[in-house]
């Protein structure tokens, strides 16, 4: 059994090499929907040097784009679907978040949820989440049709949950 | 039937929080990370990384019209999982200073010249047996701000996507014999026993003779667990 490579930072010079990206693709069922929010440091400042990847298993769902100089990010994907496993179990929709950032060692792995969602009650990795912090993990309809904020908490009394997986 | 993937090493990997390296203070995460099971999602994830990404960039030397400042090197190495197996099809993308220990980037102010004929970045998708091999110049040290006189070891970053979500990978690669290694707080941020493997090997069969040095540096990505997801 080969050891796993350790992690590092991404640092802050990582943009003119990880451009933003996305899947082209038409999604194959319904249209897209914009994210967009900021990432925030422990001090409540904008994080001007983080990368956000995105990614639901469904056509379109992968996104990469880096934050601006006041921490804000905004991606496009296709509409992720409820999904029921092969188990049985089910899953809201949602969308994978991989954070990078300099001063994070290792990527965070966080989800995007979204607001007034039926299948969020009964959404098994929420299940696994502190009810009183999953509510960090939905993003909010803004005005606008398919638009939503999600706003990236990495330190704090907000602190958006991370998942181990 | 998927398979879930076996869970980060945390012997392998550099805690959130390491003082040492003062960005962490003020961006690691205080709450415990939430354990949750494998699902579907993670043990997916995009598969034609030649569209996605385009064109490759495979030597760093032929950027621009010039040849630019510093040592010819030959960086190549595999993508593999835990069990050894190639990662083939994947997206390997790096980036580093060039000679002198500066950045082609607006944030990087070291007051080192910038060559008009090296930018830096790299990207290829792995051969059938999970190979990639980029030409460039070896990278210079550069100071930064973590603490007095503080100095980043000779690196080259490197970017693996692996097969799905949950296989991804940034990390960085150091060069053997620089003494700036046993210094360097980010580093020295992984345990001691995994720091080997952020150090490339100098190969005499990968240098090419009268032309570059070669270095390998293999990737080794989370493998597949043994239990599959049901």
């Amino acid at each position: 059994m080969l050891r796993q490579t350790p992690s590092q930072t991404i640092g802050p010079f990582f943009h003119f090499a990880l451009v933003s990206m996305g899947d082209d693709d038409e999604p194959t069922h319904g249209g897209r929907i914009e994210i967009s929010g900021k990432v925030l440091d422990g001090l409540g400042a904008g994080v001007p040097d983080a990368l956000i990847e995105t990614w639901h298993a469904d056509s379109a769902g992968f996104a990469r784009t880096a934050t601006d100089e006041d921490g804000r990010f905004r991606f496009r994907v296709a509409e992720p679907r409820a999904i029921t496993d092969s188990t049985g179990r089910a899953q809201a929709p949602h969308v994978a978040v991989g954070v990078f950032a300099r001063g994070l060692l290792k990527r965070l792995v966080t989800r995007i949820y979204f607001e007034g969602a039926p299948e969020n009650d009964r959404d098994l990795v929420l299940s696994f989440v502190p009810a009183n912090r999953r509510a960090t993990l939905v993003a909010k309809r803004e005005s606008g049709a398919n638009r939503f904020r999600f706003d990236i908490v990495l330190q704090g009394p907000a602190e958006t949950v991370f998942f181990e997986f | 039937m998927a398979n879930a993937y076996n869970r980060e090493d945390s012997s392998s990997h550099p805690p959130l929080l390491h003082p040492d390296y003062k960005a962490t203070l003020e961006r690691a995460p205080r709450e415990p990370l939430v354990c949750m099971p494998p699902t579907p999602t993670e043990a997916a994830g995009p598969t034609d990384w030649r569209r996605i990404a385009g064109a490759a960039v495979a030597d760093l030397t032929k950027a621009h019209a010039g040849t630019p400042i510093g040592e010819r090197i030959v960086v190549t190495g595999r993508v593999l999982d835990e069990d050894g197996r190639a990662v083939p099809g994947t997206l390997v993308e790096v980036w580093q200073a060039n000679s002198a220990g500066r950045y082609a980037h607006a944030v990087d102010q070291h007051d080192a010249p910038l060559d008009p004929n090296f930018t830096g970045a790299g990207r290829v998708v792995t051969d059938s047996e999970g190979r990639y091999r980029f030409y460039t110049i070896e990278p210079g040290a550069y100071p930064w701000r973590n603490h007095p006189n503080a100095w980043r070891p000779k690196h080259i970053h490197f970017s693996g996507m692996g097969p799905t979500f949950a296989t991804r990978l940034v990390t960085q690669m150091y060069f053997p014999g620089d003494p700036l290694i046993d210094i360097d707080p980010i580093a020295q941020s992984v345990p001691s026993d995994a720091l080997d493997r952020l150090i490339a090997h100098f190969d005499l069969t990968v240098t090419e003779e009268a032309f570059a040095l070669g270095y390998v540096f293999d990737i080794v990505l989370r493998g597949r667990s043994a239990t599959p997801m049901r």
